[in-house]
């Protein structure tokens, strides 16, 4: 594919004898709703770990848009567009949504280590974090603290924290994880309604949206890539039936 | 400033935008300390140490309650620019301002020079490292003695007139005035940095140090500007009280000086601005109550006032105080 954005190559990893990641090639187009499944341990998280900088490939290379970002620290690589979210909420506890969001913004501007001037002078980010949180609903919740909000809510901040990055590349880990069924609704509006131009990777045990979302389907086994396909392909390969429905223990 | 109409702001962003306006109760606040010069005119010495101390406090503030970086050895700056401040003004340059911001840009630099080993470390070995280098700056200054006096102090400190006017005069005066500007400009300097883009970076490093590269921030680069303020502060901190005592004791440099200004911090409450200053002044003037009517227990009386905060004001005196805030508009919002 000529319009590949995001690539692996030959991208392997070990935790002492555990191979977590084997020979990963992967490549994610312009605008891809592309999802990643696999039982609990495949190495799914730790895919993306090693896409946005947190772990250090063995062996292999990353490339964004042809360019060569495996030895860059994660806060570069979200310069250069890699945008993530956290299967576990990881936000800023303290601050509020519209101050968080309003820092990453800034930090997108690369206004982050500006120390001397109030965010008087940065009127014009925070009303684009407050615009965004508008457009996530999130608005209603602007000026609690974080640990103060609902977990629906604080999974839509985590969505508005990495759009805020106006990310070419967006890689959700379980954004429904933990969610109770009468809060997905919004979240699965809020994910449906991402950008068109924004390449989107998504790690979901919820098949639903799974296969309401994904074009194409990745299934990851023990560190390795077994499948790739339509959700159809998906559906009816015997490998990821035996994967999924043969060796349920497995899976939880 | 007195803005008592509130100006109608419509949405949370435009909240946001001014919430770095000045407050009616910032004014009061400041008012009142120059009230001290009327209504106590025999505690200046006190308040001017109040001052200094509370700056010292301010300074750990940035860095301990936005940062969320613990340092146990923050008297090496303190005491670092108390030493600068004082050498320089006992072989011939006496003049308090040029000695000042010299001695602030010194332990700024020293700062600088220790921040990348900080950016690199967490919980216990962050606390060994802090307190080590103040250690170490202790032993030389005690060991110096041909250029610190060693344990006999800095002595033969002579501060010329500020502005070749106002003399340092024996009341305290000109020092509590002098120290309180001081502060205050850098309460100034403080309160932009909170509410600029890079304070919510630091808060937001506090708060999740995992997931602040993930939004783009560079925390390294964000720990060594954090800590090279910090430094200077506390170092322009130690100047004034090696300027307005004309003297500088080893003590500046004691480990008793880390813990004491982290539990003045503690006490007035952490990641407001305004604890260091109030947990300063409860603990000085508890202090000299104290320690004049019980001199040999006082200690034990500054141990209760610690348990008492902790277990009745979690956040501290001013975590206290707004709690009693909320509770007072609940009442008042529960009465109409």
């Amino acid at each position: 594919m000529s319009d590949v954005i995001l690539a692996t190559e030959g991208l392997s990893l070990s935790f002492g004898a555990l191979a977590v990641t084997q020979d990963v090639n992967y490549g994610l187009p312009k605008g891809a709703r592309y999802a990643l499944i696999g039982p609990n341990g495949a190495g799914k998280t730790t895919l993306i770990n090693l896409l946005t900088g947190v772990f250090a490939p063995a062996a292999g290379r990353i490339l964004l848009s042809g360019e060569d970002i495996t030895k860059l620290a994660p806060h570069e690589r979200v310069k250069r567009g890699i945008a993530r979210t956290f299967q576990i909420n990881t936000l800023f506890g303290q601050l509020t949504p519209l101050q968080a969001v309003t820092l990453a913004i800034c930090e997108r501007r690369g206004h982050g280590a500006r120390w001397l001037a109030s965010l008087r002078t940065h009127k014009d980010a925070v009303e684009e974090a407050y615009a965004l949180l508008e457009l996530l609903n999130l608005a209603s919740s602007a000026e609690r603290t974080t640990v103060e909000l609902a977990y629906g809510r604080q999974r839509l901040l985590e969505i508005a924290l990495a759009l805020a990055m106006k990310p070419k590349v967006l890689l959700l880990d379980e954004p429904a994880a933990g969610v109770p069924v009468g809060e997905s609704g919004e979240l699965f509006d809020v994910i449906s309604n991402l950008p068109g131009d924004i390449a989107i990777l998504f790690i979901e045990h919820d098949m639903n949206l799974v296969f309401k979302f994904a074009k194409r389907i990745t299934v990851m086994v023990s560190g390795r890539i077994i499948v790739e396909g339509s959700p159809r392909e998906i559906a009816a390969d015997p490998q990821v039936r035996e994967v999924y429905l043969g060796r349920g223990h497995h899976h939880g | 400033m007195f803005a008592f109409a509130k100006p109608a702001l419509a949405t949370p962003a435009d909240r946001l935008i001014a919430a770095a306006r000045w407050r009616w109760y910032e004014t009061a606040f400041w008012l009142g300390t120059l009230l001290v010069l009327f209504a106590f005119p025999g505690y200046l010495q006190l308040a001017s140490q109040i001052a200094i101390v509370g700056l010292f406090a301010l300074s750990l503030d940035l860095l301990m309650g936005y940062a969320g970086i613990i340092s146990l050895g923050h008297a090496a700056f303190f005491g670092f620019g108390a030493y600068v401040a004082g050498i320089i003004a006992k072989y011939g340059w006496g003049e308090p301002l040029s000695g000042m911001v010299i001695a602030g840009l010194s332990a700024g630099l020293l700062g600088l020079i220790v921040s990348p080993i900080i950016t690199r470390l967490h919980g216990i070995a962050l606390l060994m490292v802090t307190m080590g280098l103040c250690v170490l700056l202790f032993e030389a200054a005690n060991r110096a003695v041909w250029l610190t006096g060693g344990d006999d102090g800095l002595q033969g400190v002579e501060i010329w007139p500020i502005f070749g006017t106002f003399t340092f005069d024996l009341l305290g005066r000109t020092a509590y005035l002098y120290a309180l500007i001081v502060l205050f400009l850098m309460f100034l300097v403080a309160r932009r940095i909170v509410h600029s883009p890079f304070g919510l970076s630091l808060q937001a490093m506090r708060d999740n140090p995992r997931r602040a590269p993930a939004i783009g921030t560079d925390m390294g680069e964000r720990v060594r500007i954090v800590y090279t303020i910090s430094a200077a502060m506390a170092g322009v901190a130690g100047a004034l009280i090696a300027q307005t005592t004309q003297f500088v004791a080893l003590e500046v440099l004691s480990f008793q000086r880390s813990a004491e200004i982290m539990i003045i911090l503690i006490l007035g409450g952490t990641g407001r601005l305004f604890g260091g200053l109030i947990g300063a002044a409860v603990f000085m003037i508890a202090r000299d109550q104290l320690a004049t009517s019980y001199p040999q227990y006082w200690y034990l009386g500054i141990g209760a006032l610690l348990v008492a905060v902790v277990m009745f004001a979690r956040g501290g005196v001013m975590g206290g105080f707004d709690r009693l805030v909320r509770w007072w508009r609940a009442r008042a919002g529960a009465g109409r």
